[in-house]
């Protein structure tokens, strides 16, 4: 019987500043258009989430108000500060009493001190959308600063990320703190990397199937030069999440997709119970060697055009890779499953 | 014709190959603030609608060309009560050179000065072409209960249909748009409007019935990419929700390939992003390595399968179908290949 792992997560941060906002964009499928429909949250809001099989997120979302708050560093002390994994702190950067949110930050981690000292802290600088492009940066740098002085008094490390609801910085937050309490991610890597050499592919990513936070991703070694965007990950996370928003308006559910692309074919499919896996391979120019005569051999366009889109074309790599997916399967079922703790 | 157009061809899009002397016109009118700049922002320069609060009033008539199946350009007038005094001849010309006209009315303010507005603009408009389309968008919806907004479309519709009876004008080619570019309707009434100038559009839906009738597809939409204009349909009833979700699996198939393009600036004078869309991709450059049109398949879990397929000229299109359908893929595929080769022709006539 494989033991399932909890994961206690403090969500904290002033009223407004948007917690709510994220857990049920990342964690329940709202649209960032959504969250304007959300109330103030009354006092704590508990989600538990089954995360890749054996791991159970546990989230507190705290209720930001100051009467709930003073709770919180009193009578509720023990309770909202034990077996704390995650400090989540929220900051709004259009916050006018920035210097009460640090001195509320500060108390979290006093508590959490001597309550959890092994809790990881996760500074997120939120509403960046507000600020002008230009001055993000810096903002979220004079942010930080402060924050980090102060955590190591307290010998914690922070960890901070400038995020907004209406764009992909969100995921990039949520899967970082997600992947540092995946026991098993290592494993993950270790195994998507085998699999990357293996079936020659130029880069697999691993997504949980709910959130589609990225748990884990490779890059071939032999890829060819892809205009790269580092932010690419959580941007698929992103447009992907937002699609299966659309599939759920037709009351239905995303299952997969195939990408014949201008200079890529890609590939999501589901991996395991809990997982979904994407496969990127570039087009490789085929050297022409008379039998498909394609590519542009005698100019005329209409007969170009033909031989691109040759169905068929392709094929026989696509079922390879199709193939591949499938066996490795077996493998990441056992992953997902192996017992925690 | 090399008499100057004034302001009227100050715009964004103009390109150069084409004055738009000679493409049909659409115009916008409506008052101030009624949301056209909006519309014209979000369809055609993909701005965010939230961004359209900071959107500053111009007082100059703008023009955006767009260039699709067929090349149109939208004129937008600035909001003015006195826009039809007698003696604007530049106003006139508009009007003999535009196929459609659309007023926009702001549906969450006090709609009764813009009828009247719209009153002595289609009484000018169809004194002078009176084959002028007059499209009505009753705009900003996304601020009324469902109930409101129908009868806000009842109540206006009414109005200007007596008005226009009590001066004996009965023929008025007429339509109302319920919009807002918070979703999809903006899209869709948008779509109708450039469908009926678009000549070739019964061959284009004649086509799109056969193609669905032999691949065992739903049905099907001629896209342009950018804009998610569709330039015509098959005869199949449609819904809402359909359009919706052909339109979102557009976007993820534009911003998944777009993370994964490879730098073609070796070949001169081509760059990936553009020969992939809007760009002519029937040009007959013998660069190896180009990009591919492109193309994309996604399952859904109640069996339903979206295909998209890139066409001519920043063309898609897109089909839906059963997974019942699948074993034919190859069928559809040629029959696709058919479609294209007959669009192909069908735009070879047109230019
Ligand atoms: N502009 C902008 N608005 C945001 C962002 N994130 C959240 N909001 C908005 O902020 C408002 C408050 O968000 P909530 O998530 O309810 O705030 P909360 O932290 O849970 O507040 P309490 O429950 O009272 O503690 C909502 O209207 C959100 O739409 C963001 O990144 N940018
Ligand atoms: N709620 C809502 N507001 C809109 C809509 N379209 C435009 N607006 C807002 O209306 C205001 C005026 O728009 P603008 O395009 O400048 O009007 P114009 O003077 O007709 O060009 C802006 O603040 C827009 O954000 C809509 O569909 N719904
Ligand atoms: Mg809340």
């Amino acid at each position: 019987m494989a033991a399932t792992a909890r994961r206690k997560l403090l969500l904290m941060g002033r009223s407004g500043s948007g917690k709510s906002s994220m857990r049920s964009i990342i964690f329940s499928n709202y649209s960032a258009f959504d969250t304007r429909r959300l109330g103030a949250t009354i006092d704590v809001e508990h989600q538990n989430l089954r995360f890749l099989g054996n791991l159970t997120l546990n989230l507190w979302d705290c209720g930001g108000q100051d009467a709930y708050m003073d709770n919180y560093f009193s009578s509720q002390r023990d309770n909202i500060f034990q077996m704390v994994e995650a400090l989540i702190f929220v900051f709004d950067v259009e916050s006018k009493e920035l210097r009460k949110d640090i001195e509320t930050f500060v108390l979290c981690l006093r508590n959490l001190y001597e309550f959890s000292p092994g809790a990881r802290i996760f500074a997120l600088v939120h509403k960046m959308d507000l600020v002008v492009v230009e001055k993000r940066q810096d903002v979220y740098k004079a942010l930080m600063h402060s924050l980090e002085d102060t955590s190591a008094m307290f010998s914690f490390k922070v960890q901070g990320f400038a995020t907004t609801i209406w764009d992909e910085s969100l995921y990039k937050a949520w899967s970082n703190i997600v992947c540092s309490l995946i026991p098993n991610v290592g494993i993950f890597q270790k195994h998507l990397q085998s699999f990357a050499d293996i079936s020659e592919v130029d880069e697999v990513i691993l997504f949980e199937k709910t959130s589609f936070l990225v748990i884990s991703h490779v890059t071939g070694n032999r890829s060819p030069g892809f205009k790269s965007d580092s932010t690419r990950f959580e941007k698929i996370s992103n447009i992907i999440k937002q699609f299966k928003q659309s599939c759920n308006k037709l009351r239905s559910q995303f299952q997969s997709l195939s990408l014949r692309g201008s200079d890529c074919s890609a590939y999501i499919d589901s991996m395991t119970a809990s997982t979904m896996i994407m496969v990127v391979m570039a087009n490789r120019a085929v050297p022409d060697d008379g039998t498909n005569g394609d590519d542009a051999v005698d100019g005329s366009s209409a007969v170009n055009l033909l031989a691109d889109q040759d169905p068929f074309s392709g094929e026989a790599e696509n079922n390879i890779i199709l193939a591949n997916i499938k066996i490795a399967r077996k493998m990441f079922e056992k992953i997902e499953n192996l017992s925690l703790e | 014709m090399t008499d100057d157009h004034g302001p009227l061809t100050e715009g964004y899009d103009r390109t150069p190959q084409h004055s738009s002397h000679h493409i049909p016109k659409i115009m916008m009118m409506g008052l101030r603030r009624c949301g056209k700049s909006s519309i014209c922002q979000v369809m055609f320069h993909n701005m965010p609608p939230l961004d359209t609060l900071y959107i500053e009033s111009t007082s100059s008539p703008s023009t955006t060309v767009f260039s699709s199946f067929i090349d149109f350009a939208v004129v937008e007038l600035p909001g003015q009560t006195n826009a039809v005094d007698p003696g604007n001849e530049e106003l006139e010309r508009l009007f003999t050179e535009s196929g459609a006209l659309i007023y926009v009315i702001d549906s969450q303010d006090e709609y009764i000065n813009s009828l009247s507005n719209l009153h002595s603009i289609i009484t000018r408009a169809v004194e002078v072409n009176p084959k002028i389309n007059i499209e009505v968008f009753i705009h900003k919806v996304d601020g009324l209960s469902e109930d409101f907004r129908l009868d806000a479309q009842r109540d206006i519709t009414q109005r200007v249909t007596d008005e226009l009876l009590d001066d004996g004008l009965l023929n008025v080619p007429l339509s109302f748009h319920l919009t807002s570019i918070f979703d999809h309707s903006v899209y869709e009434a948008f779509s109708r409007v450039v469908q009926k100038q678009i000549p070739q559009l019964a061959t284009l839906e004649n086509l799109l019935n056969v193609v669905c009738q032999h691949s065992g597809i739903e049905k099907a939409f001629l896209f342009d990419i950018k804009s998610k204009i569709f330039v015509a349909t098959d005869s199949s009833p449609m819904d809402v929700a359909t359009y919706e979700i052909c339109t979102d699996f557009i976007d993820i198939t534009v911003d998944m390939d777009s993370l994964y393009t490879i730098d073609h600036s070796q070949t001169p004078a081509l760059k990936a992003a553009d020969t992939a869309f809007g760009n002519e991709l029937d040009g007959t450059d013998p660069t190896f390595n180009k990009s591919k049109p492109i193309g994309s398949t996604t399952r859904l879990n109640n069996g339903l399968i979206l295909y998209l397929q890139q066409m001519v000229k920043g063309l898609a299109l897109v089909c839906l179908m059963r997974k019942e359908s699948m074993p034919k893929i190859a069928l559809v595929e040629y029959n696709i290949e058919f479609f294209r080769n007959a669009l192909e022709q069908l735009r070879l006539l047109t230019v």
